[in-house]
């Protein structure tokens, strides 16, 4: 807990990472080199599944980093960022995911549906996040092209 | 292909995964499919799927392979499929760092890019710049500058973020684009003109003026984009941190004016950025806190959180400022988010009162085994700064400290906690005891070697002087029989100080030396008859040397004197005074609570100050024979800054002598400097026998250049002295471009300020941790006494701080800190004269109307106490 004044940045997400209800990858984006090799990857995503996936908070702290999440069913969304950055920030990215989600695949956010999805899943992460920089924020233009095409 | 998946689907029950038993080797084989025409848009989409997802769960694939499929995939853009199409610009993006030759499909982008279908623009851009280097990037420049200021946000958008990652790689091309990123910048879409303020500022960030005047044109127009928002907050701060503007400057005005912003995330910025500033006074972060305090009711715990965290760090340096928040805080207590809950209860601790500790500390005790490591470190501290500040609540902490001692957690953790109790102890003596105790049960079952070892240390030197120190024998002893070899030595130690400092456990400890040299490690059966034989002659002298007061020379230099020593055939025993000293005096366990470190450096004996310049000087063939370096001074100016010519003085002082290293900086681009020396007059009988002048001193090179000069012998208390000292130089002018100096010169000198030699200049700090075991010691047969009246001095702090740095000697026992409201007060200061004689003083001080000074010093040379009261007269 310092008093660093943050360098002013677009680059303001970490890592995007959908887990399934065991704590298994499904999805995970790393936007620079906090994690460089998949092991450390996958100790860092079981480390956060345990802390989260028990109680319903949206937020904490851990390893030194912000995150922020949400689960549905069998599915739990997680965006990481730096623990100076500004956590309504991540929050909007986290909501934008998942409204772009929910509009894909018709509210139905569980496991079978998004596997089923996955293209739609890839692009639109895509749209909303681009090498760490916030591409959309409004789950409405994230979502929509894929949307109409993805069935 | 699909339908093969379905069935195992149904057949392995509900809930399982179409991906998870994808083989990378089958999949490419798969991809084998986009050859075919007509292309089938939904099969080569459920490829390309399987194929990305196999790279997102860390499958590797060699570059033969991935290029293969590169290779493959990039016949899919004769479809016109839309989501096919976007999906292989997501391959290309994913692929782009391991397949080679993926400049092939520039062309294809290039035409999606500045085609008709705006669903593609976007994406190919993106996909174009992630592949593209220097060189191709000026060919697709016009058609980048285009996409900029196009209508179509996505586009703008994608050209603008795109722009951004290429700056790494190309800033000279990027920059020229700025223009249609400031026209970019007025757009109305909030994603749009974010992206091109961001752009702007990291293309200008080293220009301040530039980016001054961005920054006020926006502000004065007005932003319609919540995140443009909050990036200008960000710019405005850094650039108060660093032209280090007041706060009312039209930036800090701006910041303010966002906490009124419509946007929470704006709001929140701001209130952030305000509370983050180096010298906030508590008018101006009042309405930030107040802003903060609205948020700690809000329905949504990422606000909640973020309010708190910051409530958190503004209670750090303005505990009054929060307590206006205090009922918000603790309804936050009971929040079901730990995270907020403990940094709720932390900021509390922090601005509570004394009688509110015993309600919150309850209420931590109930969730702490809940909440991650981190946040219990958090607590931790909390509790360290709650102790320093209430020292009669003492007891309620120790037993939460030690109840969190009992429980699961890591290394950090417990380390933490442990230099909590551990400092809890040094402050406050009463809770001496009871912190002991807990510290005893806890080694029973530790695990950490390091926390045993400390641990033990701590009992070795504190719990001897308890009331019945018998009772920590048990514990110290069980370890020794018990525990890894670190931990037995380490107890081995312990039960020596017990033994030497309370005489009727004496037989009992030397009962069971005798059983730990029967140890089966070696450091453990050196140290136990090292301390029988110390104990058995029963001398305190001998047990203030080698038991109490350790080792106070520099490791490095006894290595070097001890080398030597073996090269050098010689009838007399080493002697332990040749050894230099170590100069940075060991800091009394300051138990120093650190944040948790992510990544641990080993901890590497570096060689230190002394040790450097005892190897410069004895390069130098002229200062040979002098003996060991005893001490070396700060530098000292003898010039005031910005002058032409820049002079430090190091004081270097040997057993007989003193050589004065002068380091010149020539500032001035149009002389050169030659046979650079400074010429110094004593004001008393010191000798100047030598000067090594510096041969050359060009413009902005740093040399130096030295003085020999011999102490005087007849009067050793002739400690002080003042050299007035002029530089004197041969200087011949240059060419301030090339530096060639003209052929003929003249001579110069240069005045410089007078240097002083103290008292403290021959005397070395060395911390005695038993001071009063040492000042037995050495005894009193050649102490002497004085009494003064301290005419200038007000208050006992100033007494005793003038006194340390006088004499430069190192206080002990912590007795530099005086407690508050105390009319007299004890200083116990130890060091050692040049020529190795030590030297210990006591001084009694007492506040009645101005301080009365009773200073006794002990030495083991007499003319070192009269010098020493000399010197304070």
């Amino acid at each position: 807990m310092d008093t660093l004044i943050l360098e002013p940045s677009l680059y303001t997400v970490k890592a995007v990472l959908i887990m399934d209800n065991d704590g298994e990858r499904l999805y995970a984006k790393y936007y620079d080199d906090t994690y460089p090799t998949v092991k450390e990857q996958k100790a860092f995503e079981k480390n956060i599944f345990n802390k989260t996936h028990r109680t319903d908070s949206e937020i904490a702290l851990l390893e030194g980093l912000t995150v922020v999440y949400k689960s549905n069913i069998d599915l739990y969304f997680y965006v990481i960022g730096s623990s100076h950055e500004n956590e309504l920030m991540l929050m909007s990215v986290l909501n934008c995911l998942f409204d772009s989600l929910s509009q894909m695949l018709r509210k139905n956010v569980e496991k079978r549906a998004l596997l089923e999805n996955m293209e739609g899943l890839f692009l639109a992460v895509d749209e909303i996040v681009d090498g760490g920089v916030i591409l959309e924020s409004d789950p409405q233009t994230g979502g929509s092209p894929c949307c109409s095409e993805g069935r | 292909m699909i339908k093969k998946f379905d069935k195992k689907d149904e057949e392995s029950g509900s809930g399982s995964n179409p991906f998870q038993h994808l083989e990378k080797s089958a999949v490419l084989q798969e991809a084998r499919l986009f050859n075919e025409t007509p292309i089938n848009p939904r099969k080569c989409l459920h490829i390309l799927t399987k194929i990305i997802y196999l790279l997102n769960q860390g499958e590797h694939f060699g570059t033969t392979e991935a290029t293969e499929a590169f290779f493959a995939m990039t016949r899919l853009f004769q479809s016109n499929d839309q989501t096919l199409r976007r999906m292989c610009y997501l391959t290309i993006k994913e692929m782009a760092n391991i397949s080679e030759d993926v400049i092939i499909v520039t062309s294809s982008l290039t035409k999606d890019m500045t085609g008709k279908e705006d669903v593609y623009r976007g994406p190919a851009i993106r996909a174009l710049c992630r592949i593209t280097d220097t060189t191709m990037l000026q060919a697709i420049e016009r058609y980048m500058k285009q996409a900029i200021v196009d209508k179509v946000p996505s586009v703008s958008s994608s050209a603008l973020v795109s722009s951004l990652h290429m700056v790494k790689m190309s800033f000279d091309v990027v920059k020229r684009w700025v223009n249609e990123a400031q026209e970019a910048a007025s757009s109305d879409n909030i994603m749009v003109q974010y992206h091109a303020l961001g752009l702007l500022y990291h293309l200008r960030k080293n220009d301040r003026l530039a980016v001054t005047k961005m920054l006020n044109k926006f502000t004065k127009s007005g932003l319609k984009s919540p995140f443009a928002y909050c990036m200008m907050i960000r710019i405005a701060s850094k650039l108060l941190e660093e032209t280090e503007a007041g706060h009312d400057s039209p930036m800090f005005d701006f910041i303010e004016s966002c906490l009124r912003n419509k946007h929470e995330m704006v709001v929140y910025e701001a209130a952030s950025a305000i509370v983050h500033m180096p010298n906030c006074t508590a008018r101006e972060l009042a309405p930030a806190v107040s802003v903060l305090q609205l948020f700690c009711s809000s329905p949504k715990a990422a606000l909640r959180y973020a309010a708190v965290r910051t409530l958190n760090k503004v209670a750090m340096k303005h505990p009054s400022a929060v307590t206006a928040c205090n009922l918000d805080l603790e309804n936050l207590i009971t929040d079901s988010n730990r995270s907020i809950a403990t940094l709720a209860i932390t900021t509390l601790l922090k601005t509570g009162s004394e009688s509110s500790v015993d309600r919150l500390m309850k209420q931590i005790s109930s969730f702490v085994s809940e909440i991650s490591d981190e946040f219990k470190v958090v607590v931790v501290q909390a509790i360290s700064a709650l102790c320093q500040k209430y020292p009669r609540k003492h007891s309620v902490m120790m037993s939460f400290l030690s109840n969190m001692l009992r429980d699961d957690g890591g290394f950090e953790y417990k380390r933490a906690i442990v230099d909590c109790i551990i400092s809890i102890i040094e402050e406050n003596p009463e809770s001496k005891e009871t912190g002991l105790a807990h510290l005893c049960e806890f080694i029973e079952d530790c695990e950490h070697t390091v926390l045993a070892t400390k641990i033990l240390h701590m009992l070795g030197k504190e719990g001897p002087r308890t009331p019945t120190p018998s009772k920590y024998i048990r514990f110290i002893f069980n370890r020794v029989v018990l525990e890894s070899e670190a931990v037995r030595a380490a107890a081995v130690s312990a039960l020596a100080k017990f033994g030497a400092q309370n005489d009727d456990l004496l037989p009992s400890v030397l009962v069971l030396m005798q059983r730990c040299m029967m140890d089966s490690d070696d450091e453990v059966r050196d140290r136990a008859t090292f301390y029988m034989n110390v104990l058995q002659q029963k001398q305190k002298a001998l047990n203030a040397a080698y038991i109490f007061n350790g080792l106070s020379v520099s490791v490095p230099g006894l290595e070097k004197t001890l080398h030597q020593y073996t090269l050098e055939p010689s009838e007399k025993p080493f002697d332990m005074k040749t050894v230099p000293l170590a100069t940075a005096p060991i800091t009394e366990q300051k138990t120093e609570i650190a944040p948790v470190a992510t990544s641990k450096l080993p901890e590497r004996l570096a060689p230190s100050r002394q040790d450097i310049y005892q190897e410069q000087l004895a390069a130098i063939p002229e200062f040979q024979g002098l003996g060991p370096l005893f001490k070396s001074s700060e530098p000292v100016q003898l010039t005031e800054a910005e002058t032409e010519y820049v002079v430090r003085c190091i004081k270097h002082t040997f057993a007989n002598h003193m050589i004065f290293q002068f380091d010149c900086t020539n500032t001035l681009n149009d002389q050169l400097l030659q046979r650079v020396q400074v010429q110094m007059e004593p004001s008393e009988s010191y000798e100047v026998l030598h000067n090594v002048p510096a041969p050359n001193l060009p413009y902005s090179q740093p040399n130096s250049c030295y003085s020999l000069v011999r102490l005087p012998e007849d009067d050793p208390t002739a400690v002080s002295c003042t050299f007035s000292c002029t530089m004197k130089y041969l200087v011949r002018d240059c060419d301030p471009n090339t530096g060639d100096p003209e052929d003929d010169g003249y001579d110069d000198e240069y005045v410089l300020e007078d240097l002083e030699v103290t008292v403290a200049d021959h005397i070395q700090k060395v911390l005695k941790p038993n001071f009063g075991a040492a000042w037995e010691e050495i005894g009193d047969e050649l102490e002497k006494e004085e009494t003064f009246a301290l005419a200038t001095v007000r208050t006992l702090d100033e007494a005793v701080n003038n006194i340390i740095s006088f004499l430069g000697m190192q206080p002990c026992e912590r007795s530099d800190k005086v407690p508050e409201n105390k009319n007299s007060h004890v200083l116990f200061l130890a060091g050692v004269f040049r020529g190795g004689h030590d030297v210990l003083v006591r001084a009694r001080l007492a506040l009645a109307d101005g301080v009365t000074m009773q200073v006794t010093v002990r030495s083991t040379d007499e003319n070192v106490v009269d010098v020493i009261l000399a010197s304070v007269g």
